[in-house]
């Protein structure tokens, strides 16, 4: 009920230049970035965002790799929005937010070839690793977007192989070795409300949010992904202006990783 | 037999208070055979023979004659549906909102639409806690515009503070509108820097009521806060009354002109009641 | 020959390293996590709130709802895969009946108050771990309980009874380590000593029962005092 109460308050600020909690339009809430916090995980990491918080898991499964790509592993990403994280979040089988979360997440990685898929092949045509990311809210506050993909690249930057013994994997014993991880990409997401360019919001704001971009992007400030979203549409202009924020705050970002 | 707890320190469920018949079970504890125990997590608080616990987290129970802060989520034929951020809704019929005569069929959107924020006072309710109010009377109104803040409701006394002191010393000190729902819905408006000072003098309020010499680390924060500022009341552009004084449509003649000069036929568009 | 020396090393009556917080979900009205050796536990409350379906509702009392869930990065062997499952629904029915003694939620008719208990990390005891965690939020959203219930589990090997099995131990037997294991998995409540969840798989001797009601009531009061101390503890910060 309180989220939509302050639409019309937090546009009225928006206009005249404020934010509810005065940070500056192109500021981010304060960012803590924690690896290996999952045992029982492959790979895994904390982000905080303000009062967001998001835990993802990196497991690693054994699969028989696609015909037609016969010497590529695969990763295969799913979030939940469990109940616990929000009032608003319902049980029941995944909403279109969750897809649409674990959609944005698996497009950064997977289109970034930011895992070489080529050695995550154990034996070609028959065998192949599946990297398993599952992104869980631990308490949804706004901008889950930027905060998964985030944590999502800590945990696979965290991932160990498990060894294998014959056709079973022993989970218990973790190798040294690294996943092949090429490219760190980072989304950043940039909401336009009243004309205005803002990024980090919080829950209430989203409810006002007219339109929104999310841009993942490389080390080298090569935009691997950009998904659009809500209502309104967006000018060439402003997606330039977008971008141009992205690539500055992933730099920004980057250095806690 | 002594407390078996220091007097003003936090207490949880469960946790024996004291022992033997000395001391009476007073609100947020029970007396289990020869022990006095608390039912929740609160400040004990010993008033002569009787321990009672000054709850620091809970539940809002709606009550008659307490003033909440609401949000219309549906309008109906009747009247409208309201939001009381418990478990409960809330019933305003047409007759509770307003002063006006309202034809049958009217666009109730006029005066209260989905989304509408309003000070109520709850004039009824029932065994199942359904909840009738009114926003007619000093003090009730649709609330424009401002922000909603959300506190613990066991925290309203100490930001109201004793006879309204402490709200009154924080729209002083920052110049906003402050009114408090028994809810725990709080609404301000101001200017933007200034509402963020009363949100966050309120929200310290909830997370350090249980400590003593609060009014003094409130002055401090305040002064603190403030420091350097111009604070001017918030002034709202207009005033805008739920009580309209007009009683009566504009009449016009037969021939559609507005009123002014003649009055036209008697008996004609006689569609409406005089009062 | 009796089992004596513990795996890890640890004596008979000694629960691994307990780690108990409360408000650590700020959306939710009350939350806490308890975390026991590796496993570790989250529970956040909301409500009291409109229960739907409507024929669901008691126009006398509010509801308690309980609903365990393990994450799926949470197993110690493979993903656990998301979704409904037999067994979570189980522990889910028995923690919300190892919290009702406790509650009076008559206050609030025709409502629902949800706890979501969360595995982040297993390593045996999970549901007793939840169920200390659903606990302390209860208390910490500030709802009348007339005790604070104490979940944990007890384990029994060649008739030996020890405290807080990991999952190492609980496969004892099938590990041929000892000839029997019983894994007893209970909630009591401390100031009456009554037991609101009693769960026991495997092999145990009545002969033992004696044993087991004084190893419960000794490791209920230790970790009693962990979650009261937790709970006090969100006050002391300021």
């Amino acid at each position: 009920m309180i989220k939509n109460s302050m639409k019309e308050h937090i546009k009225e600020l928006v206009k005249k230049g404020f934010r509810i909690d005065t940070r500056k339009f192109d500021q981010y809430r304060d960012v803590s970035i924690e690896k290996g916090v999952i045992k029982t995980a492959e790979g895994s990491a904390r982000v905080k965002i303000g009062e967001t918080d998001v835990i993802v898991g990196v497991k690693l499964e054994l699969g028989t790799p696609y015909p037609d790509k016969p010497e590529d592993g695969t990763i295969m990403v799913s979030a939940e929005l469990r109940p616990m994280a929000n009032p608003g979040f319902e049980p029941g089988p995944p909403s279109i937010d969750s897809i649409e979360l674990a959609r944005m997440v698996d497009r950064g990685i997977r289109e970034s070839c930011a895992l070489d898929f080529k050695k995550l092949c154990v034996t070609p045509g028959e065998k192949i690793w599946i990297v398993l990311i599952d992104i869980t809210p631990m308490n949804a506050a706004g901008n889950l977007f930027d905060a998964a993909g985030i944590a999502a690249i800590a945990a696979l930057q965290d991932a160990k192989f498990p060894t294998i013994e014959g056709d079973a994997i022993n989970y218990k014993e973790l190798t040294n070795d690294p996943l092949p991880l090429q490219f760190s990409p980072i989304p950043v997401t940039v909401s336009k409300i009243e004309g205005q360019l803002i990024v980090d919001l919080t829950e209430e704001e989203e409810s006002a949010v007219d339109a929104r971009l999310t841009i993942s992007t490389t080390e080298d400030g090569t935009m691997c992904a950009l998904l659009k979203g809500k209502d309104a549409p967006l000018s060439p202009d402003e997606i330039s202006k977008m971008v141009d924020i992205a690539l500055e705050k992933s730099k920004e970002l980057r250095a806690f990783l | 037999m002594p407390l078996k707890v220091e007097n003003k320190s936090i207490v949880v469920p469960g946790e024996i208070l004291a022992e033997g018949m000395d001391f009476l079970p007073g609100e947020g504890a029970f007396r289990d055979k020869e022990q006095v125990i608390s039912k929740r997590v609160g400040l004990l608080n010993v008033d002569g023979r009787a321990i009672k616990i000054i709850p620091l987290a809970g539940t809002y129970l709606p009550k008659i004659g307490d003033r909440i802060i609401c949000m219309v989520f549906d309008v109906t034929y009747t009247g409208w549906r309201v939001d009381t951020n418990t478990a409960y809704s809330a019933m305003l019929s047409m007759k509770e909102a307003t002063s006006d005569y309202i034809e049958r069929g009217a666009d109730l959107n006029k005066y209260f639409a989905i989304g509408d924020f309003m000070v109520a006072k709850i004039t009824n309710v029932t065994g199942q806690n359904l909840i009738d109010i009114s926003v007619k009377g000093p003090g009730l109104m649709k609330l424009k515009a401002g922000r909603i803040i959300n506190i613990n409701p066991c925290k309203v006394p100490r930001v109201i503070g004793k006879q309204g002191s402490m709200v009154s010393k924080i729209k002083t000190a920052t110049g906003c509108n402050v009114v408090v729902g028994q809810n725990g819905l709080i609404w301000i408006k101001g200017e933007p820097e200034t509402e963020l000072i009363a949100e966050e003098c309120i929200k310290k309020i909830d997370k350090e009521a249980h400590i003593s010499g609060l009014t003094d680390a409130i002055d401090e924060f305040l002064k603190e806060k403030t420091k350097g500022m111009t604070i001017v009341a918030y002034k709202e552009p207009e005033p805008e009354r739920t009580e309209r004084r007009e009683r009566r449509p504009p009449r016009r003649d037969s021939r559609g002109s507005p009123r002014g000069g003649s009055r036209g036929p008697r008996n004609s568009n006689r569609r409406y009641q005089r009062r | 020959m009796a089992y004596t020396k513990r795996l890890d090393g640890r004596k008979l009556d000694e629960v691994r390293k307990i780690e108990a917080k409360v408000g650590v979900i700020p959306k939710a009205k009350g939350s806490a996590y308890f975390k026991c050796g590796k496993t570790h536990a989250y529970a956040a409350v909301y409500g009291p709130r409109e229960l739907h379906p409507k024929f669901l509702q008691d126009p006398k009392t509010g509801k308690l709802r309980v609903t365990y869930n393990m994450l799926p990065f949470s197993g110690t062997g493979n993903r656990v895969r998301p979704g409904p499952n037999r067994r979570a629904k189980e522990i889910s029915l028995v923690s919300e009946k190892a919290l009702m003694p406790v509650m009076d939620l008559s206050e609030f008719p025709n409502t629902v108050v949800d706890v979501f208990v969360e595995i982040t990390q297993a390593d045996a005891g999970t549901r007793c771990a939840g169920i200390c965690a659903a606990s302390m939020a209860l208390a910490d959203a500030g709802f009348r309980m007339t005790d604070l219930p104490v979940a944990f589990a007890l384990g029994a090997a060649d008739g030996t009874i020890f405290a807080d099995p990991d999952y190492n131990e609980e496969i004892l037997a099938e590990s041929g380590v000892t000839k029997t294991m019983a894994d007893i998995a209970l909630t009591i409540l401390p100031r009456t000593g009554e037991f609101s969840l009693l769960q026991m798989d495997g092999e145990l001797k009545k002969e033992s029962l004696k044993e087991v009601y004084d190893l419960a009531h000794k490791t209920a009061n230790n970790i009693l005092k962990i979650m009261q101390d937790a709970l006090k503890a969100k006050f002391k910060e300021a």
